[in-house]
């Protein structure tokens, strides 16, 4: 008789301070975010899994519950949409993160912004379905602006080549593929007020079916270390 | 200077993407401080000689360029070695060195500070001043050129590397670098000379201009004394130390890439009262200081909201030794729980109290828990000071396999004072029989693994004068763990015979030596501490080619009555304390850990007046009450070595 209610409280005294403990599904609910980020200045040589960890402190500077998993390595429920080659720029990176308690989406975005990394900013964010696909399963392609620091005159004329050429047999990873059927679009853009030339490409971004922009340089016979490529969009398949 | 800056940004555009983690090279991180270089008076480049992942996870660092940025008249940026394909990209494109903030030179600072933990860092100093553009030999350099500075532990024998840096820091820099840019800034108002500039620097307490003194050696190379080339030059130059430690450092950079150390390091103690005769830090960083508790927990709580850090360090010689560690621990459960944040322990005593220690952390992780019983049998352990018994060991093993964690590492040293074939086959048999207690608890799982490193005799220390194992010796040793520990639960790792051979001439080296460290980098030699890189090879043609004999600096048994080259350089801890200690280590005899009991090292008498200023727990050496401390105890034993 006396012993039921003294184990009752110490759960509830040792549980509140524990925020993935599994109570806290009857008293809050889960929550899920999506935002979009630009990735500039230094934070381009920060690679995919850093970046991950680059987020996952901001959460923990803004003081937002954020959700992890269970298990003997617990780690946080947040994913990047499509991984950027380190080096790259971006306007349109997209990570979806799991909050532990719902919360007003304007005071997610104070704290955030408050608590971001120099490199990273945020262009939107909003809430997503929880039952919602996991975004890298919805992506269908990337698009990209290639700036060449280098003068490159046959830019016009390899980028015709490209186009009319029947396959593009390359080369990855001791693995032959054509490039051709993954370039969706092509085309010079005016240059970019500095002199610089520029190039628009579209690549087809499906599992086991991505185009890089690198390899578009190589079949162009132009030294990728000599480009600066930045990603414009990321284009999912429920758009 | 600022276009400067402006061309080597524009060089990197195209050099980063071709590099080998670039973001090793890009700075821009969070809480980095850049600051307009015309609103101060006084500019730091703060160096690491090794790679930024190593750098990185340096407190030492940290808390200078926190320290120097809070000033509004300094600034302080940082650079660190560039990877052999950074360096031949930069020297490919002609650039120099630079730093991470703001791009400048390294050349076009006041200050160059160079962080020297230990040896095997020497010739990447040598290669970072070359990359930078400044002269490698100090008396190259003129009043264009910054002042070198280095601190660190292995400066506490700074003669190997004397000709190169233009003053020494010894001991603790929190304070003295507030005075380096002081007396800096001062300097430079009077349009003064370079010596101008070290000997204003050699007035400061803790700091050590080596070109203001000559050494003189004896017929058959050991060292003489040291003699002053000015008569304010001090003699010996004693230690820095803090009265009271500063709350902890939350301002930390958090890397943008992995480093080694991704985490907060919360210093919690600094000093050591165990009295392990082979330890370097205990003997030179005394006294023992604590931190309280609460600044403790403040510091993580700040240091968290700044960084996002999901990982804190609690760090010290010997964490169980920390008075109130179990407040501590407590305390840092209980507020931290639920954040998913790991909490490192390092340095535990072997007793069961470790395991409730760490039990209390509540780590969900239970994949390693570290021993350093540093010898295997009962007359080795008292030889070196650290008197655990097998028992005592086997005990704390059992209760760390029972309460879940299923590796153990143990840290063993081969190589001590008058170690036997023997001595080093209990090392193998003490490690199964730790495993054997592991299969009783978690069966199979159940995980050893063995570090055993070699001994290396460090200056200032009561094994100062032993001889070190030649590579014969130490081959031999590790033959035997080889053939002994065996087996896909017991895993050995060691330190190879020629890396431990550099540290070993560095370590106990006189300035002769910077010859060979000289020779070596020209040859090549830089990044010693990497595998990959080291070339035992070019040193001993580095040797040749300087005309000295190696063995001299590390298989010798140096007399009694030797004097040393390090001696000018005073931890205050006396010689006659260090050779009393020897001497007992000979005869099998102990000491007990100095709270218990003062032995009078040395450090009471020097610090009289610091401590009756800060009584209580702040210190962990005994209370100063009387103002009559006699100054024949500091230096009774006058050094010979002292002729002005």
């Amino acid at each position: 008789m006396i012993r039921e209610p003294q184990i009752s409280l110490a759960i509830a005294h040792h549980e509140l301070h524990k925020p993935d403990n599994k109570l806290d599904l009857f008293t809050k609910r889960s929550m899920r975010i999506q935002i979009t980020f630009s990735k500039k200045g230094a934070m381009r040589f920060t690679g995919h899994l850093d970046l991950h960890r680059a987020w996952e402190r901001t959460f923990r500077r803004a003081a937002l519950p954020l959700a992890y998993s269970h298990g003997y390595n617990p780690r946080p429920k947040m994913n990047l949409a499509s991984a950027l080659p380190l080096g790259f720029t971006s306007q349109c990176e997209v990570i979806d993160v799991r909050l532990e308690s719902e919360l007003p989406l304007t005071a997610i975005q104070t704290a955030l912004e408050r608590s971001l990394p120099p490199g990273i900013e945020m262009i939107e964010i909003s809430e997503i379905d929880l039952k919602d696909p996991p975004l890298q399963t919805q992506l269908a392609a990337s698009e990209f602006v290639i700036t060449f620091l280098d003068p490159f005159p046959e830019l016009e004329a390899r980028t015709q080549e490209l186009l009319s050429a029947d396959t593009l047999p390359r080369e990855r990873r001791g693995k032959t593929y054509d490039l051709h059927p993954l370039i969706e679009e092509l085309n010079p853009l005016a240059d970019d007020g500095a002199g610089h030339q520029r190039l628009f490409v579209r690549l087809t971004a499906l599992g086991g079916a991505t185009g890089r922009p690198e390899e578009v340089l190589h079949a162009m016979q132009y030294d990728p270390l000599a480009a600066h490529v930045h990603r414009t969009q990321l284009v999912f398949s429920n758009q | 200077m600022v276009n400067k800056a402006k061309q080597i940004q524009s060089r990197l555009e195209r050099i980063l993407p071709g590099v080998q983690k670039p973001g090793r090279y890009t700075g821009g991180e969070l809480n980095q401080v850049v600051k307009d270089w015309h609103s101060v008076q006084t500019t730091t480049a703060l160096v690491f000689p090794d790679i930024y992942d190593l750098g990185m996870s340096n407190l030492g660092l940290a808390i200078l360029y926190d320290l120097i940025n809070q000033r509004s008249d300094a600034l302080a940026e940082r650079a660190f070695s560039p990877w052999p394909d950074m360096e031949a990209a930069l020297r490919q494109a002609g650039l120099p060195l630079y730093s991470l903030e703001t791009r400048h030179p390294l050349a076009e600072f006041d200050i160059i500070g160079f962080s020297l933990p230990y040896e095997t860092l020497y010739t990447n100093t040598l290669n970072i001043l070359d990359l930078a553009d400044v002269p490698v030999f100090s008396a190259e350099r003129t009043a264009e050129h910054p002042l070198v500075i280095a601190g660190g532990h292995s400066t506490f024998n700074p003669e190997p590397m004397h000709p190169f840096i233009d003053a020494f820091v010894i001991g603790e820099g929190e304070e003295v670098i507030q005075e380096i840019i002081d007396v800096h800034q001062e300097w430079k108002t009077t349009h003064g000379s370079r010596s101008e500039l070290l000997h204003a620097m050699s007035q400061i307490w803790g700091i050590y201009v080596p070109s203001l003194y000559q050494a003189h050696y004896h017929q058959d190379g050991t060292f003489s004394h040291l003699e002053k080339r000015i008569d304010e030059a001090p003699l010996p130059i004693t230690k820095r130390i803090l009265a009271k430690l500063p709350p902890p450092t939350t301002n930390l950079i958090v890397p943008s890439i992995d480093t080694v150390h991704n985490r907060v390091p919360v210093e919690i103690m600094r000093g050591c009262t165990r009295g392990c005769r082979f330890c370097h830090a205990g003997m030179i960083t005394r006294p023992v200081r604590e931190r309280p508790v609460e600044e403790i927990i403040q510091a993580i709580h700040q240091a968290l909201a700044r960084t996002g850090f999901e990982e804190i360090g609690l760090l010290s010689l010997s964490s169980s030794d920390y008075t109130h560690v179990l407040e501590l621990i407590n305390k840092v459960s209980q507020e931290f729980e639920g954040r998913h944040l790991s909490v490192s322990l390092p340095s535990l005593r072997i007793e069961s109290f470790s395991v409730e220690l760490m039990d209390a952390l509540k780590d969900t992780r239970r994949s390693g828990f570290t021993l350093a019983p540093e010898a295997a049998t009962e007359r080795m352990r008292k030889i070196i000071n650290k008197p655990v018994s097998t028992q005592q060991l086997l005990d704390t093993a059992r209760a760390i396999y029972e309460r879940g964690w299923t590796n153990l590492k143990l840290y063993f040293m081969i190589g001590h004072p008058s170690e036997t074939l023997e001595d080093v086959q209990a090392i193998a048999d003490l490690c199964k029989a730790v495993l054997a207690e592991g299969r009783k608890m978690v069966g199979k799982k159940a995980q050893v693994t063995a570090g055993v490193s070699t001994f290396v005799p460090k200056p200032h220390t009561p094994f100062q004068w032993v001889p070190c194992d030649t590579i014969e010796q130490i081959e031999a040793k590790q033959d035997l763990l080889m053939k002994e520990l065996r087996g896909r639960n017991l895993k050995l790792k060691w330190n190879s015979p020629e890396d431990t051979m550099l540290e070993a001439w560095l370590s106990r080296g006189d300035r002769r030596l910077a010859q060979v460290v000289y020779q070596a980098w020209k040859r090549g030699a830089k990044f010693d501490a990497w595998n990959e890189h080291f070339r035992y090879d070019l040193w001993l043609e580095a040797f040749a080619a300087a005309g000295l004999a190696p063995e001299f600096y590390t298989h010798r048994e140096r007399p009694i009555d030797e004097t040393f080259p390090w001696e000018h350089i005073s931890t205050t801890l006396r010689k006659k304390f260090l050779t009393e200690d020897y001497l007992w280590s000979l005869q099998g005899r102990t000491r007990v850990d100095c709270r218990e009991r003062c032995f009078a090292c040395g450090i009471l008498p020097t610090f009289a007046d610091m401590r009756r200023r800060n009584p209580g727990e702040v210190w962990q050496c005994p209370e100063v009450k009387s103002k009559k401390i006699k100054v024949d105890d500091i230096y009774g034993e006058k050094p010979g070595f002292i002729r002005s």
